[in-house]
């Protein structure tokens, strides 16, 4: 059963002169991943934004599935080292009750561990998977994430992505986000849709990884990336085909004890 | 004890407890120069009130709701930072008002009085207004607490999660007007925000939840109001400007605490 969550049509968006966003539209059905990726400046945040009513000078159609709940990872959330607050108060803050899946999805996240220190008092990543656990706590249809995988280091971006495949698997919601890490879009994702300003192409990752705008906006960083690409598999390949573990320098010339 | 004291106490105290439970969404909310322009503003409010023939304190009131509404307007001119924006108002409507002050004939304003506060001279009126409205304050801040708190931590994430913002946003804002209204009578003009401001500050070593942060500064403020009214009726000094001093160096003693 598909069941649409979310569509936006003909979505505008300018500060000023400046247009931020041109004629956007998507849709995005239960149990997909759509990953939205695009050069800095490129609008991928303010379209999140939109979709979740955060800004309110556009134009177009944001149409949300009836009663459907939201789940939001922002980029980047400011806690005020003023406030008293626990991680367990934190999470807290978005539900009306304890929910029953509270030590659950905790575990599922890794974050149990963290209840009771300061919320201002963790790393990048550990208030990354605090997000994400407060936005599954809310049993969310739909969960929107803005670079999920900020200040989180490649083994740990590897298994964020991970979790969240699972995650869909697990309770079918739909999740949207926004990725700068080109590599682990490609591997993990339903839909890919490509934004600057305008939609430069979308669709599945092969095809959008091959779409001449996709060349054109990535190209001139596409060495580097197949660079990244292959380096971030478990493993590599020498010239002879060897498999190289992960981390280890391959002997252009081959490792001559193999010949 | 003379009844004067008495009522001083009492008003004072009633004056923490609102200004220390406000107070700590001020620090949390980077709100501290929205607290100095209601205030400072409050003076137009009492020219105002006198001028057109209304009491006082009406005016005062009607005057920090204008101001709070202005500035919330005003924040969305993304040309001028808040700063700037309050610094304007503030002493813009603080000196309309003591230009004003000049017109109002016959009786003399006591301006000193206006400005750091008339503890002692609070009446049996005054103090019911002040029991009856502090209670409203206070089950409104309850009612709306959690929400409040929410959008203090992360207002996106508050947002999303369905809290009301604009109204929530609106009614804290109120009760900051009202309260400073209120209080300018006690403390004075120049001198209610940092009731607001300074026994939250000094709560901050010591909670460890915001519910307790909240609980402390309301005492903190409650003893920097006791021992300023002491000092005041043993050594003379000024009421409003000794109860600031007590809480400061509450302040002072509490950072010397391993820090949180």
């Amino acid at each position: 059963m598909t069941e649409q969550l979310v569509s936006l049509t003909n979505i505008a968006f300018s500060i000023g002169e400046r247009v931020i966003l041109h004629d956007i539209s998507l849709e995005l059905q239960r149990g997909k991943i759509l990953t939205i990726i695009g050069p800095n400046g490129a609008g991928k945040s303010t379209l999140l934004r939109i979709l979740l009513g955060l800004e309110s000078n556009y134009t177009g159609k944001v149409g949300l599935a009836d009663g459907i709940t939201l789940g939001y990872v922002p980029q980047k959330v400011a806690v005020d080292p003023q406030i008293p607050l626990s991680v367990e108060r934190f999470l807290l803050l978005a539900c009306s009750t304890i929910p029953e899946s509270f030590a659950t999805t905790l575990e599922q996240v890794g974050v149990a561990h963290l209840l009771p220190q300061k919320v201002t008092s963790l790393s990048g990543g550990e208030f990354q998977r605090v997000l994400l656990a407060r936005a599954l706590l809310r049993e969310p249809d739909l969960l929107v994430l803005d670079e999920p995988a900020q200040g989180v280091d490649m083994q740990g971006q590897a298994s964020l992505y991970g979790l969240l495949d699972e995650l869909v698997d697990e309770h079918g919601f739909g999740v949207l986000m926004v990725s700068h890490d080109l590599h682990v879009v490609m591997a993990n994702t339903d839909d890919v849709l490509c934004l600057n300003q305008h939609i430069c192409c979308s669709g599945h990752p092969e095809a959008v990884s091959r779409h001449p705008e996709y060349m054109r906006l990535f190209g001139d960083q596409s060495t580097e990336n197949i660079g990244i690409y292959t380096h971030h598999h478990d493993h590599e390949h020498d010239l002879q085909g060897n498999v190289c573990p992960h981390g280890h320098e391959c002997s252009k010339f081959g490792d001559e004890k193999h010949g | 004890m003379d009844d004067f004291l008495l009522r001083a106490l009492t008003a004072g105290m009633i004056v923490a407890i609102l200004c220390g439970s406000l107070g700590v969404f001020i620090l949390w909310r980077r709100m501290a120069y929205f607290g100095d322009t209601v205030s400072h503003a409050s003076i137009l409010g009492v020219s105002l009130g006198i001028l057109m023939g209304v009491s006082v304190s009406f005016g005062v009131i009607a005057t920090s709701i204008a101001v709070a509404l202005a500035m919330l307007l005003l924040r969305r001119d993304q040309r001028f930072s808040n700063d700037t924006v309050l610094g304007v108002l503030a002493h813009s409507a603080l000196s309309l008002g003591l230009v004003l002050m000049v017109f109002v004939e016959g009786q003399q304003i006591d301006l000193n009085a206006w400005l750091f506060g008339d503890i002692l001279a609070v009446t049996k009126i005054d103090l019911m207004i002040l029991a009856s409205v502090g209670s409203i304050l206070l089950i409104v801040l309850r009612l709306i607490w959690k929400p409040l708190l929410s959008m203090s931590v992360s207002e996106d994430l508050a947002r999303v999660e369905g809290v009301n913002i604009a109204g929530i946003g609106l009614t804290y804002t109120l009760l900051v007007a009202i309260t400073i209204a209120v209080g300018i009578k006690v403390i004075g003009a120049l001198l209610i925000s940092s009731m607001l401001i300074i026994p939250a500050a000094a709560a901050r070593n010591l909670a460890k939840s915001p519910e307790a942060m909240v609980l402390y500064s309301m005492l903190i403020g409650v003893i920097a109001v006791v021992s300023g009214l002491s000092s005041s009726y043993f050594w003379d000094t000024p009421a409003g400007p000794s109860i600031v001093v007590a809480a400061t160096c509450v302040f002072i003693v509490l950072q010397m605490l391993p820090k949180r």
